[in-house]
C-alpha cells in the first residue's frame, strides 16, 4: 500500500488490529473479565448503593456476631431488671425510654430489659427467616420456572397454574391460621417448640413467594431456551439436563440475584407483620415484629421504645432494596453509563 | 417431456445425487402445526415450511442453499442436523437412515454432523469462557485427547485464527467476526464430516466477510469437510459452493452446479434471483433484463396448488398460454434432472444465458436466446463454459487444487479466488 498514513492514523490502525496482534508477553497480563467482575466495577461507582450493601453487611455481622457484642456491652437481652423501672406506671426510669450509658437504647417497660441487645438478636431473627424464606422461595420458583420454561407444553400449564392458584390464594389469613394452629401442635415431624415456629414461618413465607420468582425465571427460560447457543449444546448432544443446569441457568444468576436482595427485605417485613399481629415469635424469641408488637402498648407514653424496632426495620429494609435496585442496575448491560 | 430429458437414465433424473453420498435426503417435509383453543387443542393447519425436498451432499463437497426469507433453508439446516424432526422423508448419513433417531442414538452421530449458527452474538453463551465454550464438544461426547481438552482446545482456536491465550476470556470481548471463529471452532472440534453452515456471514461486516468464508474453504480442504451452506447472498454462495440449490416456499426450484446455475439457469425463479444481481459495471447494468417478481410471498400454511411459484412467475403471466397456464396451475412439477445434474421443478423450463453474473462476461447472446421450450441441446453451452472455465483456472493460483479425497460428484471447475460481488 502507497497510502502515508499519519502518526495517529497509524495509532488507529494498531489498535484495531487488537488483541490478537499483541505478543503472548503482553497478552498474560492482559486478564479476561467476567461478566459478574464488569457487573462489580459498576456497582462499585453507584454510591447509593454501595452505602446500601455495607449496611446490609453491618447488619448481618451484628447478628452473627449479636451473643459477642452484647456480652461486651454488658448487657443481656432477656436479663430483667425491675430496678430500671418505676414500680408504680412500670415505664422505664429516665428521658428518652431510660436510655442512659449502660443502656444505649433504654430499657423495655415493665420488664426493664436492655432495648439495644434485644434489636441485636432481633436481627438474628429477621435475617434467619428473610435468607432462609428466601432460599426456599428461590429453591421452588427456580426449579418450577426451569422446567415450565424449558419444557413448555403440558409441564408449563401444570406447574404456570398451580402458581397462579397460589398467586390468587389469601395468604395472609391462612397463614395466620396455620401458624395458631402449629402454636396448638406442640410437635410436628419430630420438631417442636421454636424450632418449628421457626419451620413454619419460613415455609409459609417462601412457599407462597415462590411463585414470584418462579414467573420470572420462566420467562428469561422461555427466551433463554431458544438462543443459538442452547441449539449450539443440542447439536452437540447435549442432555435436557446439562442444557438447563449448564447453558441456561448461569444466565439466571442476574435476575435471581436481584430478585434475592428485594425479597429477602419483604419476609422481614412479613416475618414482623405476623409477630406483630401476634402469630409469629413469642418471647422468649425475639424479633423486631414482636418488639413493635409489645411496644405499641405504650407508644402514646413510651415512644422510645416503639422507635427503636421501627428504625432497625425500616433501616434495614431500606439498605437492602437501594442495594438491591444498584445490583439490576449493575447487572443490566442497558444502564451502561 | 423433452428430448435432453429421456436421454438421461431414470436413475439419473430422480436422485439428485450419486450412490456414495455422505448425506442424501428424499423428499423431507417439515410441517409446523398450528393449534387452536385452550383446553382442547386441535390443530387447523400447518406451516408448510418444508415441502417435498430432496438433494445429496457428496464427502468434501459444499451445497449452497439459495433462497428468500422463510422459503425454509434454515428449516432443512435443522432437520439435517435433528434439531427438528421433520414430518416425513428420509435423510441419510452415510448410508445410515437418521430421520427417525432417538436422542440418544443420534448423540453419536452427532460428532459427524456439525453446525455453524447465524448470529455470533447468540451462539456463544455469555456466561462461559471461550475455553469452556471450544471445550463443550469434548465435554459432552466424552472425547479423550491426547494431551488434555485444554491444549486441544487452543489449537484449535490457533487454528481458526484466534490468539489461544484468550482461552479464559469471555465472548463479550470478542468482535463479531471473532466470535463466529470461535463457532466454528467449536463445531470442527470434534473433526465433524458435514457441517451445516446456516447463513454463517450474514450477521457480520462485508469486510470479515470474506475472511470467514476463506477460513471455512481453508478447514474443507484440510479436513475434507461437506459443508450445507444455507445463505441469502448469492455472491458468497457462487464463491464457496460446488452446487447451488435455489429454494422457494418450502420446495427446491433449481439445483445444479456452480457456474450452470450462475450462467444459464433454467428456473423462472432463477431468472430473476440472477436479475437482481448488481452488475458493477453500469453500462452492462443499464443494457441487462431486470425480472421483477410482482407480488408478495405466499403464505406457506396456504400455499398455491401446482406449481407454488405460479402466482408470481413472470412466464406464467406473460409468455405461456392459456392451457400451458392451466398446467402450472394444477400439476405439481416433478423435481427432476432436465439436463445431467441440473435439476429444475418447472414445467417449462428454459436456459436463460442473458442473465448471467459473470466475472468478464458482461452480457451475451441476448438474442440467441433459446426457444421457450427450453432445453438447450448439450453441445450448445460447451464453447462458452469452456472459455470462461480456462479463464477461471488461469486465474485461480497453483496451490489451490482440489482437497484430497475430494471426489466430485459433478462437474466442478477448480474454483476461481478472486472475490465476486460484495466480498471483492
Amino acid at each position: 500500500m502507497s497510502i502515508s498514513l499519519s502518526p495517529s492514523e497509524l495509532e488507529v490502525a494498531a489498535d484495531s488490529v487488537g488483541p490478537d496482534a499483541g505478543g503472548p508477553g503482553a497478552e498474560k497480563a492482559i486478564e479476561g473479565r467476567s461478566l459478574g467482575q464488569l457487573a462489580w466495577r459498576r456497582l462499585k461507582h453507584d454510591k447509593v448503593a454501595m452505602a446500601g450493601g455495607v449496611v446490609v453487611l453491618l447488619i448481618i455481622l451484628v447478628a452473627i456476631f449479636a451473643p459477642l457484642l452484647t456480652d461486651w456491652l454488658g448487657q443481656k437481652p432477656n436479663t430483667i431488671d425491675y430496678n430500671l423501672t418505676d414500680p408504680s406506671t412500670q415505664l422505664p426510669m429516665g428521658s428518652f425510654g431510660g436510655a442512659s450509658g449502660k443502656h444505649w437504647l433504654g430499657v423495655t417497660p415493665v420488664l426493664g430489659q436492655d432495648v439495644l441487645a434485644q434489636l441485636m438478636y432481633g436481627a438474628r431473627t429477621s435475617l434467619i427467616i428473610g435468607f432462609a424464606a428466601t432460599l426456599l422461595s428461590l429453591v421452588f420458583g427456580v426449579s418450577a420456572g426451569l422446567a415450565a420454561g424449558y419444557f413448555r407444553g403440558w409441564a408449563d400449564s401444570f406447574l404456570s397454574r398451580i402458581m397462579d392458584l397460589l398467586l390468587s390464594f389469601p395468604v395472609l389469613l391462612f397463614s395466620i391460621a396455620l401458624l395458631a394452629v402449629f402454636s396448638i401442635i406442640p410437635s410436628f415431624l419430630g420438631v417442636s417448640g421454636t424450632p418449628l415456629r421457626y419451620a413454619v414461618i419460613i415455609f409459609v413465607l417462601g412457599f407462597f413467594g415462590f411463585p414470584y420468582i418462579g414467573r420470572i425465571v420462566r420467562g428469561q427460560v422461555l427466551s433463554l431456551r431458544e438462543k443459538e447457543f442452547v441449539e449450539a449444546a443440542r447439536s452437540l448432544g447435549a442432555s435436557n439436563f446439562r442444557i438447563m443446569s449448564k447453558e441456561i441457568a448461569p444466565n439466571l444468576i442476574g435476575p435471581i440475584l436481584v430478585y434475592a436482595t428485594l425479597t429477602i427485605p419483604n419476609y422481614i417485613l412479613g416475618e414482623a407483620g405476623l409477630s406483630y399481629i401476634g402469630v409469629g415469635f413469642q418471647p422468649p424469641t425475639i424479633s423486631w415484629g414482636s418488639m413493635l408488637n409489645d411496644a405499641g402498648n405504650y407508644f402514646q407514653i413510651d415512644p422510645m421504645y416503639l422507635i427503636a424496632p421501627g428504625m432497625a426495620l425500616f433501616i434495614t429494609v431500606l439498605a437492602f432494596n437501594l442495594f438491591g435496585d444498584g445490583l439490576r442496575d449493575a447487572l443490566d448491560p442497558r444502564s451502561r453509563r | 417431456m423433452s428430448a435432453a430429458a429421456t436421454e438421461l437414465t431414470e436413475d439419473e433424473r430422480a436422485r439428485p445425487g450419486a450412490q456414495d453420498d455422505l448425506l442424501v435426503i428424499q423428499d423431507v417435509k417439515k410441517h409446523f402445526p398450528i393449534k387452536r383453543g385452550v383446553v382442547i387443542r386441535r390443530q387447523v393447519g400447518a406451516v408448510k415450511a418444508v415441502d417435498g425436498v430432496s438433494f445429496a451432499v457428496g464427502p468434501g463437497e459444499t451445497l449452497g442453499l439459495v433462497g428468500e426469507s422463510g422459503c425454509g433453508k434454515s428449516t432443512i439446516g435443522r432437520t439435517v442436523t435433528k434439531l427438528i424432526e421433520p414430518t416425513s422423508g428420509s435423510i441419510r448419513f452415510d448410508g445410515r437412515e437418521i430421520s427417525g433417531l432417538n436422542r440418544g442414538r443420534m448423540r453419536e452421530l452427532r460428532r459427524d454432523i456439525q453446525m455453524i449458527f447465524q448470529d455470533p452474538y447468540s451462539s456463544l453463551n455469555p456466561r462461559h469462557t471461550i475455553g469452556t465454550i471450544v471445550g463443550a464438544p469434548f465435554r459432552i461426547q466424552g472425547v479423550k485427547t491426547d494431551k488434555g481438552i485444554k491444549s486441544e482446545v487452543q489449537s484449535l482456536m490457533e487454528r481458526v485464527g484466534l490468539n489461544p491465550e484468550h482461552y479464559n476470556r469471555y465472548p463479550h470481548e470478542f468482535s463479531g467476526g471473532q466470535r463466529q471463529r470461535i463457532g466454528i471452532a467449536r463445531a470442527i472440534a470434534l473433526r465433524p464430516r458435514l457441517i451445516v453452515c446456516d447463513e454463517p456471514v450474514s450477521a457480520l461486516d462485508v469486510s470479515i466477510q470474506a475472511q470467514v468464508v476463506n477460513l471455512l474453504e481453508d478447514l474443507q480442504s484440510e479436513y475434507n469437510l461437506a459443508y450445507i451452506f444455507v445463505a441469502h447472498d448469492l455472491s458468497v454462495v457462487r464463491h464457496i459452493s460446488d452446487r447451488v440449490a435455489v429454494m422457494y416456499l418450502g420446495k427446491i426450484m433449481e439445483l445444479t452446479d456452480r457456474d450452470t446455475l450462475y450462467k444459464a439457469p433454467m428456473h423462472p425463479y432463477t431468472h430473476a434471483l440472477m436479475s437482481a444481481v448488481p452488475v458493477p459495471d453500469p453500462a452492462k447494468e443499464a443494457r441487462r433484463a431486470r425480472i421483477l417478481l410482482v407480488g408478495d410471498l405466499p403464505s406457506p400454511i396456504d400455499p398455491p396448488s401446482g406449481c407454488v411459484f405460479h402466482t408470481r412467475c413472470p412466464k406464467y403471466r406473460e409468455v405461456l398460454d392459456d392451457s400451458e397456464r392451466a398446467r402450472c396451475r394444477d400439476e405439481v412439477p416433478v423435481f427432476e434432472a432436465k439436463q445431467p445434474g441440473h435439476f429444475v421443478h418447472c414445467h417449462f423450463p428454459e436456459v436463460r444465458r442473458d442473465l448471467a453474473v459473470a466475472e468478464d462476461e458482461g452480457i451475451t447472446g441476448a438474442s440467441d436466446r433459446p426457444s421457450p421450450d427450453g432445453n438447450r441441446p448439450p453441445d450448445s453451452t460447451a464453447a462458452g463454459d469452456q472459455r470462461s472455465r480456462s479463464e477461471v483456472e488461469d486465474a485461480s493460483p497453483p496451490d489451490r487444487g482440489p482437497a484430497p479425497g475430494d471426489t466430485p460428484l459433478f462437474t466442478n471447475p477448480a474454483r476461481p479466488n478472486d472475490f465476486e460481488g460484495p466480498l471483492r
